[in-house]
């Protein structure tokens, strides 16, 4: 299958195709209204519904409806629409019905600004909305890598019957990049199973409701909950590794854009002979604690680059349990690390660490040429 | 002997959680007669509201939508626009519809959602213990207008059939009254047409039904049904508000 050249908004709209998904509801805002704006040309050519909605609120609750008539259904937004749409989403987490949503972070709080952040990662791993509930979430760093994570929520999403979140800060959403789609056409429809609302005929009816008055049934509705995000936390932690097959004094965690930045300075420092690594979790919900613990031990120090003011650091936190020293930058507000300053901070923490400057390493040919493409394509993103 | 009367499908034989005299359980049955009769319950989808009837889903026998407060519209649009073979209903009370879901019924009457809305209004928040909705009447004690309501202060009850109405989009826009047999003999009748249009596909379609709360109006239900047919419906006239065909030329003119 060929590449095309596509913004990422599109390619995330286009993806949601390809898995199937012909219903959209949502709702303008910046800096993701490519989404809407593509799926409203698109999905009558492929005889799905795009319903522009009156506001986020009722978005989210326009696709607990669709969803709990077995209806596969996307919606996308960005921060303060996210915001709106924590009603909606806790209701559908609850009802445990299938749903994707795609969060092209800007930067806040507030009303904040449209350029790039990763200010809701706290909201999307930890607190999206009231009650015990958890969303998956995925955090691409291409627009190659949204549209595979895109088609990999709704398969999530299915199978543990879940709301699935892919956040994605607003470069991977606004650049332009070639992606190839796995498959061509429209995705087979959703099987409604034996929860789906679609009529009680010739069967007993159905309920989709979250109220549980009776606090023995809600707590073990609770428990229920809980079982099933153990499961998918055993199955599905899914993270990469940079640099990390040799030996490494510094280990640099990031997610989304803000790794390939880091990609770039740690190619750039390797060939002055630093040695550094990074782990990249791609499930930050569930983060991948274990194997980010792994990655830890082999380094002398940590360093975790964000663009927020400090909240993933949090869990590779958890994930180090106080193994290693960690360092933490932030930047925000759109503004972005650029490779020189990601160096900065690398050679920041590496002097903390007592490392002046480690032995130049030799590379493998094969090794050399798996670093090239990554750095290739590293350096497209700039 | 020859079979006069049965209860309706539409309902499960369950004792309902509501008030001693006040007209929900009327409009759940008038509701689920006309789905029966209709031929739709198996296709019916009902979303019950945050409010009075936030256990409908109980008690209507057809599959069954909880609502968070306010959005049933949206939840009706998403379903309906998913699935348009089904019949979507939504049953709403004046806290949930008028007040905290303004937006979503008025948009989903503007898309022109193909749903049927049952907007019971009683003047009053009753699951909340009997504070002040938007509908309730001038100098209407509440438990949040102990002086009465002053709309001086927080304006006039809202209409919201007559706003529904004044909308372009074609509709079928209704406010009965279950204050009297012969009321809900009518109420019945503009219910079941509602639910025809949309089992043609012809339009969104709303009746307000004007219901009584004597529980927290402190008055016994006879004197409810007089204080509704006395100060509720001169400022809530009944009738059929707009039909389908109406506003041709209009529609003609935005086109």
């Amino acid at each position: 299958m060929s590449k095309v050249l596509m913004k990422g908004n599109e390619a995330i709209g286009e993806a949601a195709i390809r898995a199937g998904c012909v219903h959209f509801f949502g709702y303008p805002i910046t800096p993701q209204s490519e989404v809407p704006e593509y799926l409203s040309k698109r999905l009558p050519e492929v005889g799905g519904k795009y319903i522009q909605a009156e506001s986020e609120v009722a978005a989210s609750n326009m696709i607990y409806g669709a969803a709990g008539v077995g209806i596969r259904v996307l919606t996308t937004s960005s921060s303060p629409g996210i915001s709106l749409m924590a009603e909606g989403l806790s209701y559908i987490a609850a009802c445990s019905l299938p749903v994707v949503l795609v969060n092209i972070m800007r930067a806040g709080p507030g009303l904040g600004g449209i350029l790039p952040a990763q200010g809701d990662y706290f909201q999307a791993v930890k607190g999206t909305g009231h009650g015990d509930f958890q969303l998956v979430v995925l955090a691409p760093s291409s627009v190659q890598e949204a549209v595979n994570l895109v088609i990999l929520a709704f398969e999530l999403a299915e199978k543990y019957l879940t709301p699935v979140m892919v956040i994605g800060d607003g470069m991977i959403g606004q650049m332009m990049e070639p992606v190839e789609f796995p498959r061509e056409g429209v995705g087979d429809p959703l099987d409604p199973g034996d929860w789906a609302l679609t009529g009680a005929r010739g069967r007993d009816k159905r309920i989709v409701n979250s109220l549980h008055l009776d606090p023995e049934y809600c707590h073990k509705i609770n428990v229920d909950l809980k079982t099933k995000y153990n499961r998918i936390s055993e199955n599905e932690q899914r993270w990469e590794l940079y640099n990390c097959d040799q030996p490494y004094d510094l280990l640099v965690c990031a997610f989304g854009m803000m790794s390939r930045i880091c990609k770039t300075a740690i190619d750039e420092l390797g060939a002055e002979g630093y040695r550094i690594g990074l782990f990249r979790p791609v499930t930050v919900w569930p983060f991948p604690y274990a194997a980010c613990e792994q990655a830890m031990q082999k380094a002398k120090r940590v360093l975790v680059l964000e663009m927020n003011m400090g909240q993933m650091v949090e869990d590779v936190q958890i994930a180090g349990h106080g193994i290693r020293e960690i360092d933490f930058f932030g930047t925000a507000g759109g503004k972005v690390f650029s490779p020189d300053e990601a160096k900065e901070k690398m050679l920041y923490s590496l002097k903390q660490a007592g490392v002046v400057k480690s032995k130049p390493v030799k590379k493998t040919a094969a090794k050399k040429k798996s670093t090239k493409r990554k750095r290739a394509k590293g350096r497209k993103s700039r | 002997m020859k079979k006069i009367f049965a209860s309706t499908k539409g309902l499960v034989d369950m004792p309902t959680h509501y008030c001693p005299g006040c007209t929900h359980g009327v409009i759940h049955r008038i509701v689920a007669e006309s789905i029966e009769e209709l031929g739709l319950r198996e296709r019916a989808v009902g979303i019950a509201p945050v409010g009075c009837a936030v256990l409908a889903y109980e008690y209507f026998n057809c599959d069954m939508f909880e609502a968070s407060h306010g959005r049933a519209p949206a939840v009706a649009t998403g379903a309906k626009r998913s699935r348009p073979d089904l019949i979507l209903f939504t049953y709403q009370g004046d806290g949930d519809l008028a007040s905290i879901g303004t937006a979503e019924i008025i948009h989903a009457a503007n898309r022109g959602e193909k749903i049927t809305v049952i907007f019971v209004n009683n003047a009053v928040y009753g699951m909340t213990g009997g504070q002040m909705a938007p509908t309730t009447m001038p100098g209407q004690y509440t438990t949040t207008t102990p002086y009465g309501r002053d709309v001086k202060d927080i304006g006039f009850p809202i209409r919201i059939a007559e706003i529904l109405a004044s909308l372009t989009t074609p509709g079928f826009i209704a406010r009965v009254s279950l204050h009297s047999p012969a009321e809900t003999i009518r109420a019945k009748q503009i219910i079941k047409q509602a639910f025809a249009y949309q089992a043609a596909g012809t339009c969104f379609t709303f009746v307000e039904c004007l219901s009584t709360c004597p529980t927290n109006w402190g008055l016994s239900p006879r004197e409810a049904e007089k204080w509704l047919e006395e100060k509720m419906i001169p400022y809530y006239p009944l009738g059929v508000k707009k039909r389908p065909e109406d506003g041709q030329e209009e529609q003609h003119g935005a086109s």
